[in-house]
């Protein structure tokens, strides 16, 4: 009989950490599944970030490094510029990559850095226990705005494929979100373009996923994954920014 | 045949360097060490390695992080506030235990400081400088020639000790030009890495971390990391010392005022007066049971340093009461003179001592 379905090669044995209903858990999945299919596992480096993503490296079977928060990008360059042949890529957070790791991101894109990056947006940090992230939306509640983001005190939130679309460095950049079949099939049509892209030694490649935090949110997984279609979709609309 | 060519400490640091197969160079522009991210960025080409600017001092340090957790022999530059933005970084590496090196081209400080030489940075270099509990060996070289000779050395220390190495400068050593020879004699010493992240190709993954939820495998990375540095101080500790024999006083010094106090020795020795000069070379490990056996002879110490005094904290625990620890520093980027040490040593220092014997 043929199997239909099974684990991953690219994932370990390890139990997922992560609360239920999070899309951390579906979107890990997803690239180990792209691993496998393109089968790279065994060439990989994986970069992961600090946030809930922290123990990615007990969960992914390729070789794997912790970076210093936000610094993913410039670990995942030093890796790629020495082993070029190698597949390199980094998963990051919001905080992560939208907060303190501005800098890297941005000249990793600008220098068409030959690396693919998931950038898990879920607008807050989880980790820590929900505070303010640099993609709250306005009025959302979070630990350290109890009363909801107020942009004349904190701005406003962050467009990351928008901004580093106006670069001339990046060869693929899209954002997705896997709240409903068809987007669980675009996400993992994303993932895998940006990883071809590598693999075809283009440049740099993005896939900005937007996800939930069922528990800071205070939702169930499907409400979250209603409140994303609803909320944030309208604040960071779905597509392809950069694709060439 | 020799190979004798006139060139900056900045610059015998890149021949070192390539002396010593380094794979990966990544920095970013600060004087006075803008010599080595230029001269590199030719240099790393040429011998089929990496030269990267980054966008930042973080920037640069991570991407150390990255390429020797590849296995690859990578360094970074800098001068002193850019080695303090460095810091995370350098954390990071000994946690993860990563070899790699570290140049720092110390400058007037603190703050933006200035361009000129200094040597404030002691404290940071050899206590560790960012958070936790590790340290960083740390080599000082006097001239461009040892520049040079102590890349690969720290290369080498860093692979053996798996840990951040240290060439602490300061800019007139940077700056100064100066013969040296490119022997290109270094020792191999084994470079495999078992535990570098290159791709799995058939093996169990490697992780390169320093997060380690469980306190006692915390507790037992920091002690793993402790008995490597007591290694260390037993294996690995350098000096030199010019007329320490018969001295009453004994300069302790290194970097620039080491040059300025060998002057000065031979100023006091000409007017009879019996000064020597001990310069450390590894600032971490200190020579403490070297200067701890000098002191039992009766000698007296006065550290030098381009900074308020923070090596002579290392000289006074070394000494432990057991002779007198005098201290001249000028700072801010000030080079001290040889006359004005001089002149020091004869008022509080060598003279006193002397009359104390006659007496």
């Amino acid at each position: 009989m043929k199997k239909v379905f099974e684990r991953p090669k690219a994932l370990t044995q390890a139990e997922f950490s992560y609360c239920p209903g999070c899309g951390h858990s579906i979107i890990h999945r997803m690239i180990a599944e792209v691993m496998d299919e393109l089968n790279i596992t065994d060439s990989t480096i994986g970069v992961c970030p600090v946030g809930c993503a922290v123990f990615m490296y007990d969960y992914m079977s390729c070789d794997m490094i912790e970076a210093a928060h936000g610094r993913a990008p410039a670990v995942a360059t030093g890796v790629k510029r020495v082993l070029p042949d190698s597949f390199v890529w980094a998963y990051q957070g919001d905080g992560d990559l939208a907060s303190i790791g501005t800098a890297e991101i941005i000249h990793a894109a600008a220098r068409g850095e030959k690396i693919s990056v998931i950038f898990i947006n879920n607008t807050t940090y989880g980790m820590t226990g929900g505070q303010m992230a640099p993609t709250t939306l306005v009025g959302q509640r979070a630990s350290t705005c109890p009363a909801g983001r107020d942009p004349d005190k904190t701005g406003y939130p962050l467009r990351i494929c928008e901004m580093l679309a106006t670069l001339d460095g990046p060869s693929y950049l899209a954002r997705v979100t896997p709240t409903s079949p068809a987007g669980l099939v675009k996400t993992k049509g994303s993932i895998t373009r940006a990883f071809q892209n590598q693999l075809d030694g283009i440049s740099f490649s993005l896939v900005e996923v937007l996800s939930n935090c069922p528990t800071h949110w205070r939702m169930t997984p499907i409400e979250s994954f209603k409140w994303i279609d609803e909320n944030m979709v309208p604040v960071y609309p779905l597509g392809v920014f950069v694709d060439r | 045949m020799a190979n004798r060519k006139l060139m900056k400490g900045n610059e015998a640091i890149c021949y070192g360097a390539v002396a010593a197969g380094c794979d990966a160079f990544f920095g970013y522009p600060i004087t006075p060490q803008n010599e080595i991210p230029e001269l590199m960025s030719t240099l790393m080409p040429a011998n089929n390695a990496v030269f990267l600017q980054a966008e930042s001092e973080v920037s640069a340090i991570n991407m150390v992080y990255g390429a020797a957790s590849a296995g690859k022999r990578a360094m970074t530059s800098s001068s002193s506030p850019g080695i303090s933005l460095k810091q995370e970084g350098i954390s990071y590496i000994a946690g993860a235990e990563l070899p790699c090196v570290i140049v720092n081209v110390q400058r007037g400080g603190p703050g933006l400081g200035n361009t000129q030489a200094g040597q404030a940075d002691y404290f940071q270099t050899v206590k560790g400088g960012g958070h936790g509990d590790y340290k960083v060996l740390t080599l000082a070289p006097w001239s461009a020639q040892e520049c040079y000779e102590f890349m690969p050395l720290a290369f080498d220390l860093a692979d053996q000790y798996r840990g951040p190495v240290a060439i602490l400068m300061d800019a007139i050593i940077g700056q100064m030009l100066e013969a040296v020879e490119l022997h290109g004699d270094f020792p191999s010493i084994d470079r495999s890495k078992t535990w570098a992240v290159t791709g799995t190709r058939g093996r169990a993954h490697n992780v390169i971390n320093s997060l380690w939820i469980d306190v006692n495998v915390m507790e037992e990375l920091n002690i793993r990391l402790q008995a490597r540095y007591r290694t260390a101080e037993r294996d690995e500790v350098r000096y030199a010392e010019y007329q320490v024999d018969d001295a009453d006083l004994v300069l302790v010094a290194y970097g620039c005022p080491a040059r300025v106090c060998r002057t000065v020795v031979d100023l006091a020795r000409q007017e009879g007066l019996k000064v020597g000069l001990f310069r450390p070379i590894t600032l971490y490990p200190f020579p403490t049971a070297r200067i701890a056996e000098i002191a039992k002879s009766g000698s007296q110490f006065m550290a030098v340093e381009m900074s308020c005094g923070q090596m002579v904290e290392d000289v006074k625990l070394a000494v432990n009461g057991a002779a007198e620890v005098l201290f001249y520093g000028r700072t801010g980027g000030v080079v001290p003179t040889p006359t004005e040490v001089f002149n020091f040593v004869v008022e509080y220092g060598v003279s006193s001592c002397a009359a104390d014997k006659r007496a």
